[in-house]
């Protein structure tokens, strides 16, 4: 279970986030939507400790993690995958060696064994026999099944998946959705989806939360979301430009 | 004070604090042997390798021109055959470990700053973190490692091509005699100028990678952060190894003589 209780953060004085609570069962699929710049990104970030809130607390099945240092954080650090905005694959290695990275390092398996489940990995994500090519040689929507391939392959049991459809065309975008509503119901795990496709939010999406202004604006089943009367999730979910708020 | 000198002094001391964090960390690491040895011998490798043109031509030069200067010096008093002495005796203690630090900073601090500076801005370390590895452990700890058993390789390997050097442009340029050259050479260069000049470069190797891999991992936004991190990695290592020199040789100094 992940839960955030009261997070604030600000960068530079400008606050970021401004008192973000909620609660994700196990097995429990989250869309985080919000406009560009609100703070999803910087939210995903906390539930990992890759940033520490000014106040507040994130607890990974009941514990603590704001207080620990960097060393720590690694124990907590191996229930989770995630898959980042950019990817941000390793551009010094190839692909086998980018999603082989996690089992190399903690875990004990031959390399026979993770030969073998880097294939697998690359095969689940629709990218056999790319192995051996390096990331820059690789697509935009390509490089992202990469490092969604590197997030599942040692079976995580919680994914954050950072804007994972950003930017790519729809038929990857609905492969990739597809690819992880896969993941979700074959793995069982607990997945956080960072989006502002509302496409993504309603497919993947157990329960929706928006982020606006640094708080936490609705928190929802999809469909309540979507159908919403609050002006700011309608002008969101609508898709409308607001001429007195500036982007 | 100004506010906006107030604030640089607290960024300053701020700055040096996690530059005395990652120290500790690297060290902590370094004595658990957290390393595996793939990385640490592809840094090895690297950084030897790379700065293979830069030492040889550093140490030649410098051990010719010293030579060609001390004896423009001493032929006016008649002590010729005193040059290759003092070419050793500099080369050994000072010019060897600060020129070949100089070098190896411009070289290997510049890309170990811009290599980890890059993986900073496009999340790479982020995706290290994730993938519960410690970026001390993976990034720091192999390249201070590696860098604290080259540069004395590298400076050793330095000062004998500039006492090699030296020597030719002594004996074949300017004619001195060969045995004499050498009998001083050895009676005034002892083994205490070799302890200086490894300890030094020990020192060194591991100011260059600390503060390399400091400025990467603190670098900026962008390629203009990764910029100026790889620009302040290079200025302020040389600049480290130049006032830390004045206390080495001093302490190191005493030390020997002492003993
Ligand atoms: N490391 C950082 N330093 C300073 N400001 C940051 C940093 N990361 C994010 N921000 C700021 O926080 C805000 C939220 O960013 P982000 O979470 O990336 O938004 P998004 O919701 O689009 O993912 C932005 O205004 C951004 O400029
Ligand atoms: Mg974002």
């Amino acid at each position: 279970m992940i839960e955030a209780r009261d997070l604030k953060k600000s960068f530079d004085a400008q606050p970021v986030l401004d008192g973000v609570s909620f609660e994700i069962e196990t097995g429990e699929s989250v869309a985080i939507i919000g406009r560009s710049g609100c703070g999803k990104s910087v939210l995903l970030k906390h539930l990992v400790g890759l940033l520490k809130p000014e106040s507040g607390a994130v607890l990974i099945d009941g514990e603590n993690i704001v207080p620990m240092n960097e060393r720590q954080l690694l124990r907590v650090r191996q229930k989770f995958g995630m898959v980042f905005q950019s990817a941000a694959l390793f551009d010094s290695m190839t692909v086998a060696e980018n999603v082989a990275f996690a089992l190399r390092r903690n875990s004990r398996l031959s390399e026979a064994e993770i030969a073998r489940r880097v294939a697998h990995a690359l095969d689940v994500v629709n990218l056999p026999g790319t192995g051996d090519k390096s990331p820059a040689e690789l697509s935009g929507g390509m490089r992202k099944r990469v490092g969604l391939a590197r997030a599942i392959v040692y079976e995580p049991r919680i994914l954050l998946y950072d804007e994972p459809t950003t930017g790519l065309d729809p038929i990857v975008s609905d492969s990739i959705d597809q690819l992880m509503v896969r993941v979700r119901d074959e793995l069982n795990v607990t997945s956080v989806v960072v989006t502002h496709d509302m496409r993504t939010a309603r497919r993947v999406g157990h329960r929706v939360v928006m982020l606006h202004q640094g708080k936490v604006q609705a928190n929802g089943m999809p469909d309540r979301v979507f159908d919403s009367t609050d002006p700011i999730v309608r002008q969101f979910v609508d898709g409308v430009a607001d001429a007195r708020e500036p982007s | 004070m100004t506010s906006s000198a107030k604030e640089r002094v607290v960024n300053m001391l701020a700055g040096l604090g996690e530059f005395a964090f990652l120290a500790r960390d690297t060290a902590a690491s370094l004595l658990r042997l957290k390393v595996t040895w793939r990385d640490f011998l592809f840094q090895f490798y690297s950084i030897g390798v790379e700065s293979q043109a830069v030492v040889l031509i550093t140490g030649a030069f410098t051990g010719m021109v010293l030579g060609a200067q001390t004896y423009f010096q001493f032929h006016k008093v008649h002590m010729d055959t005193a040059t290759l002495a003092v070419v050793a005796v500099s080369m050994c203690d000072e010019l060897g470990p600060v020129l070949t630090a100089l070098m190896v900073a411009g070289r290997v601090g510049a890309a170990i700053a811009a290599e980890i500076g890059t993986m900073r801005v496009t999340e790479q370390i982020d995706a290290l973190r994730t993938l519960a590895t410690h970026p001390v452990d993976y990034l720091v700890v192999p390249r201070v490692g590696a860098a604290i058993l080259t540069m004395p390789l590298l400076t050793m390997e330095a000062i004998c091509v500039g006492i090699g050097a030296s020597y030719l442009v002594s004996t074949r340029l300017l004619g001195i005699d060969p045995a004499y050259l050498w009998y001083n050479a050895l009676h005034f260069a002892g083994d205490a100028d070799i302890v200086i000049g490894v300890t030094k470069a020990v020192f060194y190797g591991g100011i260059i990678s600390l503060i390399s891999c400091y400025k990467g991992m603190t670098c900026g936004q962008g390629a203009e952060g990764v910029g100026r991190a790889t620009t302040q990695a290079v200025v302020y290592s040389a600049i480290t190894v130049l006032i830390v020199n004045f206390f080495l040789t001093l302490t190191l100094g005493k030390l020997l003589g002492l003993l």
